[in-house]
């Protein structure tokens, strides 16, 4: 009973201070705004974002096509909200996957200690022994490119910092007297785990996923870039950066939309990130 | 500080054993096999001129003899023959790596150049028009890609200023101060993120110092604010930005790669990404062991620093 009434007050408590952190309430919005893109492209778009136009190519921004129109005379503005759409998968999926291995692994690494925990550890240094881009490069060379492949590489790279947040906190958590309380009731390890540890060490995790979000979805565009991601006719922000790199002296719009697409995705999960650090963890909020 | 020593150069040595198997396993992950993949750039081969294909990259034999053997080969000095050119990987990869080198390090400096008197500037006027400034210039710098930022700069400061060339390397020897003009602009967008990162951190660490009970005590006993916060405060403030930039000098590394390409630099990572087109695997494997081995010998570097700075770090 108490469960239930606690419930709804806890979330309107939880609204509250949100809309009192200005960054996480902008970082929200922004997050907010990108995936309705995402999700409203079809609606949203004025222009087909793969159709070639011969007649349109190369224009400047205009009313028509606000952030002009690329070599083949589709509108960038178009393909900048169709991109949201591949951009936004490749990073939700990537971080679930990283999420669910390295929070899990990390998780049972940091709640059993011993051997577990030793494997763990030294899976996780080898794999931030690379500088995360340089590993999916590297993992993206063999496995080729496209757009599972960019997703899972993308994922490995980042299960292992899920793995360090998710062993520390449930390592802080698991000497509470709440958990000591269960044991000497005589409760089992996995229900300790998943009753009492879990969901008290679920904090950080919530941080870090936000923040990692803005990283994947940097990586994706950098991975496009290089021309290692989704293949086209699909727009990505990342490719068409490529695309208009060539055209910069005469046509600059083509690269400066979808890099400002990235740019406030990202500045949205960062914000968003911090302001959630700051409500979740007061010890950590700023002066 | 020795057992300290002891201590983290083992574990740099397992993390490096680590990266070796893993760059080993990599090459192994190519769909079908090297061979094949090879063959499908080059046509129709007989079976036979494919098992010698296979011999000759040592696919016939076990997984660990070939790992024993490529590991024999390495330790001297032996990252085997680009498949495109014949020539050694070692040769290349020494060619590119002082360019690569002197990009991040003149990354570094930009970055700091930027950070230091910025964030000391935003903390001492918090609050106010100067403060909010250098918060926003952290916030896109952190949230721009390096790779739009480098067009950016191109577009405005070469192509519509004319100060920097668009692309290019002139060789230090040649022309020192053509040579840093040409790397101006790629450590410029290289560096961005973490002048970006730096700001905040000696803005948040400086104000955190300022607040002190000795920093109180500087200012009771009548010093002004500029001596507080230049000789009392900064040094101390520091200590934290040591290891965010530390951390951050490695990822500066990865960070190459993209830079290289976009301004036609002949360094490590551009290196690699003309092997991953040519499928010239031993090019590759060789580019990314080389940088993950500077990466961690550089996290290695700034864990000893930051244990002589501060000595309480030895015993954790």
């Amino acid at each position: 009973m108490t469960q239930t009434q606690a419930a709804p007050a806890a979330r309107a408590r939880l609204l509250r201070t949100v809309l009192r952190s200005p960054s996480a309430l902008t970082g929200g919005v922004l997050v907010l705004l990108v995936v309705l893109c995402a999700l409203f492209a079809p609606l949203l778009a004025p222009f087909d974002p793969v159709a070639y136009n011969p007649a349109d190519r190369l224009q400047g921004p205009s009313l028509e096509h606000p952030l002009g129109t690329d070599i083949y005379g589709r509108d960038t503005f178009s393909r900048v909200l169709f991109g949201a759409r591949t951009s936004l998968a490749v990073a939700a999926i990537s971080i679930t996957l990283a999420l669910l291995a390295g929070g899990i692994a990390g998780a049972l690494a940091g709640f059993f200690r011993g051997n577990v925990d030793v494997v763990v550890m030294r899976l996780s240094d080898i794999l931030l022994a690379f500088p995360a881009v340089l590993l999916a490069i590297a993992l993206l060379a063999f496995l080729g490119g496209g757009f599972w492949n960019l997703t899972l590489a993308i994922a490995v790279v980042y299960s292992a910092p899920f793995a360090r947040v998710a062993r520390a906190s449930v390592l802080r958590v698991r000497e509470e007297a709440y958990v000591e309380a269960s044991h000497a009731l005589g409760n089992s390890p996995w229900r300790i785990l998943f009753r009492h540890v879990l969901p008290n060490a679920a904090s950080p995790l919530i941080v870090e996923v936000s923040l990692r979000l803005a990283f994947a979805i940097l990586a994706e565009a950098s991975l496009s870039y290089l021309g290692l991601g989704t293949q086209p006719p699909a727009p990505s922000w990342g490719q068409m950066i490529a695309d208009g790199r060539q055209l910069l002296e005469t046509s600059p719009w083509i690269s400066i939309g979808p890099g400002l697409a990235i740019t406030l995705t990202v500045l949205g999960f960062n914000l968003l990130g911090d302001g959630l650090r700051d409500l979740l963890d007061p010890r950590l909020r700023r002066q | 500080m020795l057992p300290f020593l002891l201590k983290r150069f083992g574990l740099a040595l397992v993390s490096l054993l680590g990266v070796l198997v893993l760059v080993f396993a990599m090459v192994r992950l190519v769909p079908g096999d090297v061979v094949t993949n090879l063959i499908g750039l080059e046509g129709n081969v007989s079976p036979e001129r494919r098992e010698e294909l296979r011999r000759l990259f040592g696919l016939d034999l076990p997984l660990h003899v070939q790992f024993g053997q490529w590991f024999g080969a390495l330790l001297q000095g032996d990252l085997g023959t680009s498949l495109r050119t014949d020539r050694p990987v070692l040769t290349d990869l020494a060619l590119r790596f002082p360019v690569t080198l002197e990009l991040t390090l003149f990354a570094l400096l930009i970055a700091l150049a930027i950070a230091l008197p910025l964030g000391v500037t935003a903390a001492v006027n918090r609050g106010k028009t100067l403060d909010y400034l250098a918060s926003l210039f952290a916030l896109v710098g952190i949230a721009a890609p390096s790779f739009w930022l480098a067009i950016l700069f191109i577009l405005l400061f070469s192509l519509k200023l004319g100060w920097f060339p668009p692309t290019g390397y002139v060789l230090f020897s040649e022309d020192p101060l053509g040579n840093l003009r040409s790397l101006f602009l790629p450590a410029l967008a290289l560096g961005m993120s973490l002048a970006a990162a730096t700001t905040r951190i000696v803005r948040s660490s400086l104000l955190e110092v300022l607040s002190l009970d000795y920093a109180r005590t500087a200012r009771a006993k009548g010093l002004p604010e500029r001596a507080v916060v230049y000789r009392h405060a900064l040094r101390n403030a520091l200590i934290p930005v040591v290891t965010v930039v530390g951390l951050q000098v490695g990822n500066l590394l990865g960070g190459t790669v993209i830079i290289e390409q976009i301004f036609g630099l002949p360094g490590i990572g551009r290196f690699a990404l003309e092997g991953i087109n040519l499928r010239d695997y031993p090019v590759v494997q060789g580019a990314v062991l080389l940088v993950a081995g500077a990466f961690v010998l550089v996290n290695v570097l700034v864990d000893v620093l930051y244990a002589l700075i501060d000595p309480r770090v030895r015993f954790e």
